[in-house]
């Protein structure tokens, strides 16, 4: 028996590839938008895995230091180093901002951390070039992604860091890349005042009669000293012992030191369930209306092929064939525009993603998953088709 | 000639109502007819005198309303149908040529003809030869691979013919084959009938206005007002001895 629908795709080839192409180029955008919510996931995850903590440590009250802003004493680090079942406790700050490349501006995730340290919870990982930062002022490790190269000069606010090693895949949950500098340096970044304002607010102090005093040497210094400097960072990081329990430690820090501690799996939760859950439900609306566009497209155009073979189909049933035989020329057109659109769409998506400015990552599971969903609504798609062409009477044929 | 005429088409007293009620509309009011194996017969009769619905009774696509009617060996239609699978009646044993050939445009010359036996259980390669052998005998042959497109208006309603008889249905029902052809394509359509006819032992109606043919049968029914009565034609030679060539070949 000669395959219908295989001689009539053959027979009407252009109109078929031109569809397919178009279904195609959708379903790269379906699969492609699949693939960047993938990419944010794994931008969180990878920013988790990263820090090499256990445990973060952060303000009461609040859901820091990535989902919310969070303050702690910077020597808060000696007492969780102390509390049982740590092994290694590091502080830690974040600040996403635009950092000056030559004469562009990138968008970076720019980290403090304590310098001489590699290998403590929230450093740098691995380096693809370079070395580690060693000296306590203007020094910077940076990701790949920024652009910059060991020896680059990087302008943060008001300071110059020479870029000395690189490092790969540390990212920020919004998928900036990030740029490793010395905690004291971060720790003035993140507080910062002009210049103007620094001479506003010591002109203030020094006019407040209870601050300068006369009679008492120093007070006046040292109330601006403590105010100039930043005593603050985000968070502290711990790694825990082998073995040890993350909830036993986690509530220790919490009674004691009266802090909020967040393990591993509350850490997924809040970055998943709360700072990307409102972009991912973004993208599943897109995904929707995405995947009604090309049901639609698939449904016109087989409703439209079906139309324009009335006559023929009249012809078929009344020669003999089955209805069966019409029903499954119809359902193979469908599924064949939908395996090539698919086929277009993941090359499409394949070809095109690595352009995209964030991580898009097109899981196989996922292409598995968008071929079976393409088939089923190319099936929901030939309904209308099937029931048009069981509705032509034979006798149509033989006219009038 | 018994066993004849019992692998014809009988039919008696056949009635066809559209519809009920006031808009009612009698089409058919006992139409009897009778036709041979290796006869060609002409229906003929002015517009809305209920031939086409003759054709769609007999053809089993729409049912009458009483009546009774013999297809070779086998009352199919006696006030209700007599045969479960019409669709597989319609396919093996009833051809069907149209006023347009109506050709299947996606499939090429012998795989319209050859689609019939195929629908019918035959294998691929024996349909094919089948259909082969048909349109070497309507001298189509050389088109084979063409698709219906590429013919003429005479070719293309040959392959209809082929398509018609693949199935070696001892009935063919024809609406008007020549209409839309030139006197002589008409008449050398009316030949090949006529040979199939005779070569197959297939009971062939042809319905027609066309005065260029009505001559050349031997037996017409006109049908009037939903009745028919038998009248006896010309008989005319087809002129051009015989283009029904492989016939003798055949024979
Ligand atoms: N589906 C239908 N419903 C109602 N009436 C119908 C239907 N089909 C045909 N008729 C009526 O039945 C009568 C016979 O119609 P039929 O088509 O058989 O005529 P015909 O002899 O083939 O005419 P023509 O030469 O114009 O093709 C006409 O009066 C027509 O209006
Ligand atoms: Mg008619």
């Amino acid at each position: 028996m000669i395959s219908l629908a295989g001689r009539d795709i053959l027979h009407g080839w252009g109109k078929f590839a031109l569809t397919g192409l178009g279904l195609g180029l959708l379903i790269g955008v379906t699969l492609t938008m699949g693939g960047v919510y993938r990419g944010m996931v794994d931008d969180a995850m990878v920013l988790l895995d990263n820090s090499g903590a256990d445990l973060w440590v952060v303000q009461q009250e609040t859901l820091g230091p990535y989902a919310e802003s969070s303050s702690i004493f910077d020597d808060t680090w000696r007492s969780v180093s102390g509390m049982p079942g740590v092994e290694e406790a590091a502080n830690v700050t974040y600040l996403t901002t635009q950092v000056r490349r030559g004469t562009e501006d990138v968008r970076a995730m720019v980290v403090g951390v304590d310098p001489g340290m590699p290998g403590s919870p929230g450093q740098p990982g691995y380096l693809t070039a370079g070395r580690h930062i060693t000296r306590s002022h203007y020094e910077a490790v940076a990701d790949g992604a920024t652009g910059f190269r060991p020896g680059d000069e990087i302008r943060i606010r008001r300071n110059t860091y020479t870029v000395v090693g690189l490092t790969r895949r540390m990212v920020s949950s919004g998928g900036d890349p990030m740029i490793f500098i010395p905690l004291k340096d971060a720790q003035e970044a993140q507080f910062l005042k002009d210049n103007d304002s620094i001479l506003q607010q010591r002109r203030r102090t020094a006019s407040n009669p209870s601050l300068n005093r006369p009679g008492v040497p120093g007070l006046l210094e040292s109330v601006i000293t403590s105010q100039s400097a930043n005593q603050y960072v985000n968070a502290v990081l711990v790694r825990l012992l082998p073995g040890a329990d993350p909830d036993e430690t986690a509530a220790h820090i919490r009674r004691w030191l009266r802090l909020e501690v967040y393990t591993r799996d509350q850490m997924e939760e809040i970055l998943l369930g709360k700072l990307i859950a409102t972009s991912s439900r973004q993208i599943g609306m897109f995904l929707v209306i995405l995947a009604v566009v090309s049901a639609a497209i698939v449904a016109f155009i087989i409703y439209t092929l079906t139309m324009g073979k009335i006559r023929e189909i009249a012809v078929l049933k009344l020669i003999g064939t089955k209805n069966r035989t019409i029903v499954s020329m119809i359902l193979q057109q469908a599924v064949g525009l939908g395996v090539l659109g698919f086929m277009i769409g993941k090359i499409a998506a394949t070809f095109w993603a690595p352009f995209f400015p964030k991580f898009v990552l097109l899981q196989a599971r996922d292409a598995v998953t968008g071929f079976a969903a393409v088939i089923v609504m190319c099936v929901l798609a030939s309904i209308l088709a099937i029931r048009a062409a069981l509705k032509v009477d034979p006798a149509e044929a033989i006219g009038g | 000639m018994a066993e004849r005429q019992t692998r014809g088409i009988i039919i008696e007293g056949l009635r066809k109502r559209y519809g009920a009620g006031e808009t009612a509309v009698d089409a058919l009011k006992g139409v009897d007819m009778a036709v041979s194996p290796g006869e060609v017969v002409g229906l003929i009769g002015p517009s809305g005198s209920g031939k086409t619905t003759l054709l769609k009774c007999l053809g089993a696509v729409i049912e009458p309303t009483a009546g009774r009617m013999t297809l070779g060996n086998d009352v199919i239609y006696d006030g209700k149908w007599r045969i479960k699978d019409l669709r597989a009646l319609r396919r093996d044993r009833i051809g069907f040529i149209f006023q347009a050939p109506y050709l299947i445009p996606f499939l090429n010359v012998t795989d319209n003809v050859a689609l019939l036996p195929m629908l019918a259980g035959h294998s691929d390669g024996e349909s094919r030869t089948r259909a082969g052998e048909l349109l070497e005998a309507l001298d189509v042959a050389h088109r084979a691979s063409a698709m219906p497109s590429q013919l003429s208006g005479g070719e293309q309603q040959r392959v209809a013919i082929a398509r018609a008889l693949a199935n070696r249905p001892p009935v063919i029902l024809a609406d008007e084959p020549t209409a839309p052809l030139d006197s002589e394509r008409a008449l050398s359509v009316i030949t090949i009938l006529n040979a199939m006819a005779k070569q197959y032992e297939t009971a062939i109606i042809v319905v027609t206005h066309d005065e260029k043919i009505i001559p050349t049968f031997r037996r017409i029914y006109r049908i009037r007002d939903g009745r028919t009565e038998e009248t006896a034609g010309e008989g005319r030679s087809t002129e051009k001895p015989e283009t029904g060539k492989p016939e003798e070949e055949r024979a």
